[in-house]
């Protein structure tokens, strides 16, 4: 069920700011793509268009092709609601719904697509928990609040939302920014587990975390303030890490700028 | 691929009961979940959801147009066969054949009972302001803060009862009456007035409880700014040596300014438009002493343009022409508060754009 | 420093005791003035209370001013049921009109219409309807229901008139309530795929339920205590009824201001139906504050 995604020619605005120009890419089905580079080079925004929550923000709009197994993203009749069905997204900061107990933001997707069935709800809400290792620490209590677990677990419980709905690709930015080790380490495993299921894309800062969890890496740059961010290359992770193409990864992978 | 998940069940929940979907059957149950669907369920739901929020919110634009309209509509027979300036007559006439009336009598009892109460509230409510936020423990502002709202909770009607039953007795205001009169007497707005000989029932009483019910509003704004002084510039006054009054001379009443005026300035249009206090505690000036001649004293009684409406409105309610007279005062009272709201609003904002 | 020697005690040796003379006794008289204030300020509030509980206290301890109405020969007998039915009922009519408009309008201005030209217009407007005295509000209904449509006095007319009043303090309130709901919250619902509405219904507005509903009680307490709509729209009634669609009809606030028209204001009646009202309108506020209190604290406000 996991997907090939395609990027051809894009180029990414808000309002009159072009923020990234021509990226051409490609994600194998079934592998983690992390993307690195330094602040606002554009790699969450990238990640963004990838199922349409860029043009979430006014003014935002994207030029060129994103295509999932040959199906333009952008085409017309497409829409961006049905995209973000099919391409899940985990955020920066975990953000439970606060009114909502824990079983119910697991199926919140579902449930508020229109999924009425209780016991199929209930079994898909153990499974995705399962898929993000919390099962055993919150099935006690699905009924309290999803504010009331630690950091880590909430980020957990959002990766579990975005499975529940079983997506073709999940999209995480920065996931474990705001985690500590411990809670970051779990959820490294749990990236490593979900790519038998599903394609993922991961943006990071941490260069450390991009070698340890992904099987290619893309590195965006920005050739200077205000000018937009690019992409520079794309290759195997182990291949950019060790000899990549292009001067300007080097210099950022071995920390001389960024 | 293995499908760790049970595939039949799955296969219920993901396609949504209402979906129009076309990949339903197309596929069988093996599959899971149907490709990009090019047609999702509800968004006709989004439509009409945002449809319905965007009628409704153009209606409400529409309906100040609407109330401008009728205010004008109702009023222009009444104000095209009246005899007199609608602006400088201070009389009311409009039983008899030719109607005669103006507003002048009623603009300046409004305009009066609404500055002085504007000049009782202010101070004290920069006062309480201060109090809450520079001066009183965090386990004192909080309460005295929530008794200060509390005295906005009370309904306007109780304050009129109470001013009018209750303070007009009260014996200190006869006292500041009598030393207002003794110092500033000279000035034609605190000169005594003949057969006027307490406080009950006069502009002045009123005044003073216009000033106790728009302190909330005034104080409420005014904590908001104040609370909001950057730290580090009363650090920086402290750092000098500042007492308490000088970091606030300094630091936080330039700050508030914007906002202790656009707060004064609603409470301004708050106490122009009050009805019942001010209807239950003034007493009417007959319309034989207005004719004779121009008592600007606030130890007199008078009307405002909302207690005029309030009072005469039950007489009126048969008669076209008095009718219309009274709605053409409701819209003077109407354009005035616009006008007084309005520069609240912009000196708030450019407060906060400084 | 200069900023001392303005005061004319210009320090010429350490001195690390206490500010000057006159700067000391400045700052005391301050202090002095803000407590002052503060007092003056309260005072009113426990005057106003205190007048009302012990004239009213008595008329609100009979059993019969909750079960009769005023239309007993004996005024002994009188009772408030008419009224305190009449004030909650045209309360709960106000509020079910004013609620859906004012939290449609409040998710437009939110939720759709953020930065556009159109939300500055409709902000505009209820910029405006928040300064419409509550006489205007009136006498526009009248124009509109009795002049132009050829209606009659009703509860209904003076409900229209209240919606204008609790409309915009309603909306305001949900406007605050929306913006404190992180975008965060917006985005990951977008991103499952759920629709926009959907998202609004069901995760932003039970995220923000509780500040919302506080705005609505306060709404509720203003309107309630509202007189003047009640005077130009409704005539005044001893008996009970319950339909709103009858010319007269009873409310607490038309009990006093009819009393003042009759020339007999200090009565135990009115005292009665003040203190009734004020309990009324300031429990809803009491209760509205203590939730809001809470639920921001939660927001970590």
């Amino acid at each position: 069920m996991a997907k090939r995604i395609e990027v051809k020619d894009l180029n990414i605005f808000y309002g009159d700011f072009h923020a990234v120009e021509g990226v051409e890419l490609t994600v194998e089905p079934r592998t983690v793509t992390a993307f690195i580079g330094p602040s606002g080079c554009g790699k969450s925004t990238v990640l963004r268009t990838l199922n349409r929550m860029h043009e979430v923000i006014p003014g935002a709009y994207c030029t060129g092709q994103v295509l999932l197994d040959g199906t333009d993203l952008y085409g017309k009749g497409i829409d961006p609601v049905a995209v973000r069905h099919t391409v899940g997204m985990v955020f920066q900061r975990a953000n439970p719904f606060p009114a909502m107990s824990i079983r119910d933001n697991v199926v919140a997707g579902l449930r508020l697509t229109g999924a009425k069935n209780k016991k199929a709800l209930d079994e898909v809400a153990e499974h995705a928990l399962r898929g993000a290792n919390l099962w055993g620490e919150v099935k006690d209590r699905l009924d309290r609040s999803g504010a009331s677990l630690s950091g880590g677990q909430q980020q957990r419980l959002c990766i579990a939302r975005a499975i529940a709905v079983q997506p073709e690709v999940l999209l995480m930015d920065e996931p474990c920014s705001a985690l500590d080790p411990i809670s970051t380490l779990a959820i490294e495993d749990l990236i490593n587990e979900l790519k038998e299921e599903f394609t993922v894309v991961i943006v990071t800062h941490n260069m450390q975390q991009a070698a340890r969890v992904s099987d290619r890496t893309a590195f965006f740059n920005l050739k200077a303030q205000g000018e937009p961010g690019h992409l520079v290359e794309i290759d195997s992770t182990e291949k950019i890490f060790s000899n990549p193409s292009q001067k300007a990864t080097e210099d950022y992978i071995s920390g001389r700028f960024g | 691929m293995a499908e760790p998940n049970p595939g039949t069940d799955s296969q219920a929940v993901s396609a949504p009961a209402d979906a129009p979907d076309p990949t339903g059957g197309a596929t069988g149950p093996s599959k899971p979940r149907p490709s990009v669907r090019t047609k999702t369920p509800s968004r006709t739901g989004d439509r009409v959801f945002s449809g319905l929020s965007a009628t409704v919110a153009v209606l409400m634009a529409v309906l100040v147009v609407v109330i401008f309209a009728f205010l004008v509509k109702s009023a222009i027979p009444a104000l095209s066969a009246n005899q007199a300036n609608f602006f400088t007559t201070r009389t009311w006439s409009t039983d008899g054949d030719p109607i005669k009336f103006g507003i002048a009598a009623l603009f300046w009892t409004t305009a009066i009972s609404s500055v002085i109460a504007l000049l009782i509230a202010v101070p004290l409510a920069i006062g309480i302001a201060l109090f809450i936020t520079q001066m009183a423990p965090r386990r004192l502002a909080g309460p005295v803060a929530f008794v200060v709202d509390l005295l906005a909770a009370v309904p306007s009607i109780i304050f009129g009862l109470w001013g009018s039953i209750v303070l007009a007795q009260a014996g200190f205001l006869e006292w500041i009456r009598s030393a207002l009169i003794a110092v500033l007497g000279w000035i034609p707005i605190f000169s005594e007035t003949p057969s006027w000989t307490d406080p009950s029932g006069t502009v002045f009483l009123a005044s003073i409880v216009l000033a106790i019910m728009i302190l909330p509003i005034i104080t409420a704004t005014s904590r908001d700014v104040m609370a909001q002084t950057p730290r580090d510039q009363i650090e920086a006054s402290l750092a000098l040596g500042a007492t308490r009054w000088e970091v606030i001379k300094m630091a936080v009443l330039p700050h508030a300014r914007s906002g202790i005026i656009s707060g004064s300035m609603l409470g301004l249009g708050r106490a122009l438009g009050e009805t019942l206090a001010v209807t239950l505690i003034l007493q009417q000036v007959s319309q034989m002493q207005l004719r004779r001649v121009f008592d600007p004293s606030i130890f007199t009684g008078g009307d405002t343009f909302a207690s005029k409406i309030a009072r005469d409105f039950p007489e009126a309610l048969n008669d076209p022409q008095s009718l219309g007279a009274l709605v053409a005062s409701g819209l003077a009272l109407f354009v005035i508060t616009f006008f007084v709201n309005g520069a609240a609003r912009m000196i708030a904002e450019r407060g906060v754009k400084r | 420093m200069s900023s001392t020697s303005d005061n004319g005690s210009v320090i010429t040796s350490l001195e690390l005791t206490k500010p000057s003379g006159p700067r000391l006794a400045r700052n005391g008289c301050v202090s002095v003035f803000m407590v002052f204030a503060t007092v003056l300020a309260v005072a009113p509030l426990v005057w106003v209370l205190w007048s009302a509980i012990s004239k009213g206290i008595g008329s609100m301890l009979r059993a019969s001013w909750w079960t009769n109405a005023m239309d007993s020969a004996d005024q002994a007998k009188w009772g408030a049921l008419h009224a305190i039915v009449g004030t909650i009922q045209i309360g709960l009519i106000t509020a079910v009109i004013s609620v859906p408009i004012a939290l449609l309008t409040a998710i437009y201005l939110v939720e759709y219409a953020r930065g556009t030209k159109m939300a500055r217009v409709v902000s505009f407007a209820v910029d405006v309807l928040t300064g419409v005295p509550s006489i205007v509000a009136a006498l526009f209904i009248f124009a509109l229901v009795v002049t132009t449509f050829g209606g009659h006095q009703s509860a209904w007319a003076a409900s229209l008139a209240l919606v204008i009043l609790m409309v915009p303090t309603v909306l305001r309130s949900t406007e605050e309530m929306l913006k404190l709901v992180p975008d965060s919250l917006r985005e990951a619902s977008f991103a499952l795929g759920i629709t926009k509405w959907r998202t609004i219904v069901s995760v932003v507005l039970p995220t923000s339920i509780s500040g919302i509903a506080t705005g609505i009680m306060l709404g509720l307490a203003r309107v309630m205590g509202e007189t003047a709509p009640l005077i130009l729209l409704l005539q005044f009634n001893q008996y009970f009824t319950v339909n709103p669609n009858t010319p007269t009809f009873a409310t607490l606030p038309t009990i006093i201001s009819n009393a003042y028209t009759q020339g007999s204001a200090d009565t135990p009646t009115v005292w009665g139906a003040a203190l009734t009202l004020i309990v009324l309108v300031m429990g809803l506020n009491i209760i509205a504050k203590s939730i809001s209190r809470r639920y921001l604290r939660r927001m970590g406000k």
